[in-house]
């Protein structure tokens, strides 16, 4: 599919690639990187690149330059010097899962991939911290903690793949970050290495690390102030005891509404999960994972912490849906039901290509008394596009995912997809929300973040970005929208001559 | 370019709040809030103009869990309004001001149960060097829009921009609080037998817990405390001596380090409250070097509450 960036995809031929490998076999800056290196872990050749152009999202368009594997924190020094040396950009990556654009690289930039860099360091538990390399696949190192008794508590739904420095990078949540936190409540310390060079222990183990939170600030920022090499995590204690309801309801707005009384009746739920119709029966067709197909909506309500405790606010919770008129309250009997209905909302987007090829996930907020007014509109919004239109969200914390499924070889659908799209966070604008929940601005949403932040408060921004990139060399092009950045995306779309491509 | 911005600013409180900070060219200024942590992080330049931040509650929807409050607003005014509705944040609750605790940063007694205070603030409006009213973070409970300014500004001492509003998570009080002291057990048992508690503090000699949560599981957690020692019932935590310092969890077992007078250490936290001001720790040259970048891009005229530097030992201590 083609995206806003697909104007510079260079399409590549046989005698193309082979006059770029040449070029860049020639690149002295790609000598100097493999001599830092070696030369296997600094690739050059048509597959790394064409795979490193791209991320989970759907704007196409990147061009990478030399892919690189460090190993090492000195290794990742390395290439920060000599990117800054010969003046060349650098994008950071991990599994490239991300929706937004982020990871995709622009103007043929150094990639710098820490999937190498994967080793758990230290489980301390007395300082109930772990530290391990970003490379770290997500999943990986909760699996790793489980027989002692703890877990990573974010869990984004490509916690099977995605890495811990991208969970750093985009500030990541998941279904259960509505009790637990997102990232940021999960990371004490990061060592980064600088667009200088140099390397920085941000943040601390200690209580209260002293001068200014910069180990908060980097969090998120979409790998646009340096490189995480190393990441103190917070172990989160195992719960010793889990419940998850399944209540199903006539329509979503009945199960929007009942998601706002249990936040207002002071609990706060390890999960609540919102699925629509439509993407229920695609799901139950896909991995049967026991939803009723005839319900408008599903709600997925998960309690954990002390068995004694849970027991209060799971019959709350289903006394609260019962009020509001639900049709089922079913309680997971077993640790088997429970999987399963967690497996059909975590493989919710994959159940999608039923309905159609494609898709386009959105990402937003809004309050959450304000849920059932913003979905009604979203519905309406798709149909007026005549576009299907799926829900399934984090309802607890109001983050909002409509799924645009389409047909892309349909003509004219695409510029109906990225019509309705603006539309939909448009009304979340005006219901009181954000741009995004937990995929981040990348590229996909620089063109609105000045409908929501004023130019003051976008080069504020910017003024953090300066401190720690004052080359505006890491990641370029992303998240500050041209025009307050210090880089100008048209320029990163026009891939200079002498850089390779 | 569009016309409406959604974080627009138009409260006249914040504009005026502007005003009297005013342009570059308007000479030093510093905030003062309840002056509890008056000497944190340096002594303020005498020539600095010091002014106070805008007061009250702007927006409070108890169901959305987010309140609206202006920086000069008391912590205890802020938690008496939200008490009524059976909430409450994750700030300190030590007599001063709602931005004072913002700028110092230090986290509650309760930080196991009720969380930091870096982790409370949704959006922060802040007044900058050049007297514009700047909006970071957003007003919903998840959000990553944009860069994380509001944990930039928890801990600066105002050094960033002059703190003028904020948009806090609430926390539902718990059912039941209970404190329980004991003088047999062992504290760093403590974090492997109750699951969440709000606080556990030693003083060398006895050892404090404080429970909370449904009755049914206070009832459970206590069950299990006593199993591993003696504990009564109290009223509430001891008095904390005057000095704060911050350490590693694992260190705490050290207790020689904290002097033969009074101290007070919260166990799996860090944090300990001795008679004598803790060694200086000075901050990672390369981090220092970081932290000046931030401060010259933020204010390169160094007009907004000169003389403190955060990272700087607090000479006068305080709990």
């Amino acid at each position: 599919m083609a995206g806003f960036l697909g104007s510079v995809r260079r399409r590549i031929t046989p005698q193309g690639l082979r006059d770029a490998q040449q070029d860049a076999a020639a690149d002295p800056v790609v000598r100097l990187l493999s001599d830092a290196l070696s030369a296997d872990r600094v690739r050059i050749d048509g597959a790394h690149r064409s795979l490193h152009g791209h991320d989970a999202s759907v704007f196409d368009g990147g061009v990478s330059g030399p892919v690189c594997y460090p190993t090492s924190t000195e290794e990742v020094q390395a290439i920060m010097r000599i990117a800054k040396e010969h003046k060349r950009n650098i994008v950071p990556r991990g599994a490239g899962t991300g929706l937004a654009g982020g990871a995709i690289p622009l103007g043929a930039p150094i990639v710098v991939a820490v999937t190498k860099m994967n080793r758990i360091l230290e489980v301390d538990v007395e300082n109930r911290v772990a530290w391990v390399e970003p490379g770290v696949i997500n999943l990986d190192l909760t699996k790793h903690l489980q027989p002692l008794g703890f877990h990573f508590a974010p869990d984004p739904s490509s916690q099977q793949v995605c890495t811990i420095g991208g969970n750093v990078a985009n500030n990541s949540g998941g279904p259960h970050c509505l009790a637990y936190g997102v990232t940021n409540s999960h990371v004490l310390a990061i060592e980064v290495v600088l667009p200088s060079g140099d390397a920085v222990m941000l943040g601390g183990v200690d209580a209260e690390p002293a001068g200014l939170d910069l180990r908060g600030a980097f969090i998120g920022s979409e790998g646009t102030l340096g490189i995480a090499t190393r990441v103190c995590v917070r172990l989160t204690p195992n719960p010793p005891a889990v419940k998850t309801l399944l209540l199903s309801f006539a329509s979503i707005g009945d199960a929007a509404s009942t998601v706002s009384s249990i936040i207002a009746d002071g609990i706060v739920p390890a999960a609540l999960e919102v699925m629509d119709q439509r993407i229920t029966q695609a799901v139950e067709n896909y991995v049967q994972a026991g939803y009723p197909t005839d319900a408008g909506a599903v709600l997925l309500a998960e309690v954990d912490g002390l068995a004694e405790s849970i027991e209060v606010d799971a019959e709350r919770i289903a006394q609260i849906g019962r009020e509001q008129g639900a049709l089922e309250v079913r309680v997971a009997a077993d640790e088997a039901e429970r999987a399963a209905l967690w497996k059909g909302r975590k493989t919710a987007f994959g159940a999608v290509a039923q309905i159609a090829p494609d898709y386009y996930l959105h990402d937003t907020v809004v309050p959450r008394s304000a849920l059932a007014d913003v979905l009604e509109k979203v519905y309406e919004i798709a149909e007026r596009h005549d576009l299907t239109v799926v829900n399934v969200f984090h309802a607890g914390d109001g983050n909002l995912h409509p799924l645009l499924a389409f047909d892309a070889r349909k003509e004219g659908v695409l510029d109906r997809v990225h019509a309705a799209g603006a539309e939909i966070l448009r009304v979340c604008l005006d219901a009181g929300g954000v741009l995004s929940g937990e995929h981040g601005i990348g590229l996909e949403k620089q063109k609105f973040m000045d409908e929501f932040f004023t130019d003051d408060d976008l080069e504020h921004q910017n003024r953090l970005r300066q401190s720690f990139d004052p080359g505006c060399r890491t990641n370029p092009g992303k998240v500050i929208p041209t025009g307050h950045s210090c880089a100008d995306i048209a320029a990163l779309k026009r891939v200079s001559n002498e850089v390779w491509v | 370019m569009t016309a409406t911005r959604a974080l627009e600013v138009n409260d006249p409180a914040l504009l005026s709040f502007a005003e009297e900070v005013g342009e570059r060219d308007s000479g030093l200024v510093a905030v003062a809030g309840g002056r509890t942590r008056w000497g944190v992080g340096g002594a303020l330049d005498p020539a600095a103009r010091v002014l106070t931040a805008p007061t009250g509650i702007v927006d409070y929807v108890p169901d959305e869990m987010t309140v609206r409050v202006r920086a000069g607003t008391t912590v205890a005014e802020l938690h008496a309004a939200l008490a009524e509705q059976g909430q409450r944040t994750g700030l300190p609750e030590r007599g001063g001001t709602v931005g004072g605790a913002v700028a110092v940063g230090e986290n509650s007694m309760f930080v196991l149960g009720r969380g930091r205070v870096r982790e409370a603030v949704l959006q922060v409006r802040y007044v900058s060097d050049q007297g514009r009213i700047i909006t970071g973070g957003g007003p919903t409970v998840k959000n990553v829009t944009g860069f994380d300014i509001p944990r930039l500004m928890v801990g600066a001492l105002g050094t960033l921009g002059c703190l003028a509003e904020f948009i806090l998570r609430t926390n539902p009080i718990p059912a039941l609080t209970r404190w329980l002291v004991s003088d047999n057990v062992d504290p760093f048992a403590i974090l492997d037998t109750v699951l969440q508690p709000g606080a556990i503090l030693w003083d060398g000699r006895q050892t404090w817990v404080q429970l909370e949560g449904h009755p049914p599981g206070v009832e459970a957690e206590q069950r299990r405390l006593e199993a591993i020692g003696s504990f009564t019932e109290t009223k509430g935590p001891p008095e904390t001596p005057t000095h704060r310092w911050s350490l590693k969890p694992s260190e705490l077992a050290d207790a020689a380090q904290f002097g033969d007078q009074p101290w007070l250490a919260s166990i799996g936290v860090g944090t300990v409250w001795a008679s004598q001001p803790q060694p200086h720790r000075p901050l990672d040259p390369g981090v220092q070097a970081l932290t000046d970048r931030v401060s010259e891009q933020f204010d390169p005229a160094n007009r907004l509450n000169p003389g403190r530097r955060p990272g700087v030992s607090n000479p006068t201590g305080g709990s």
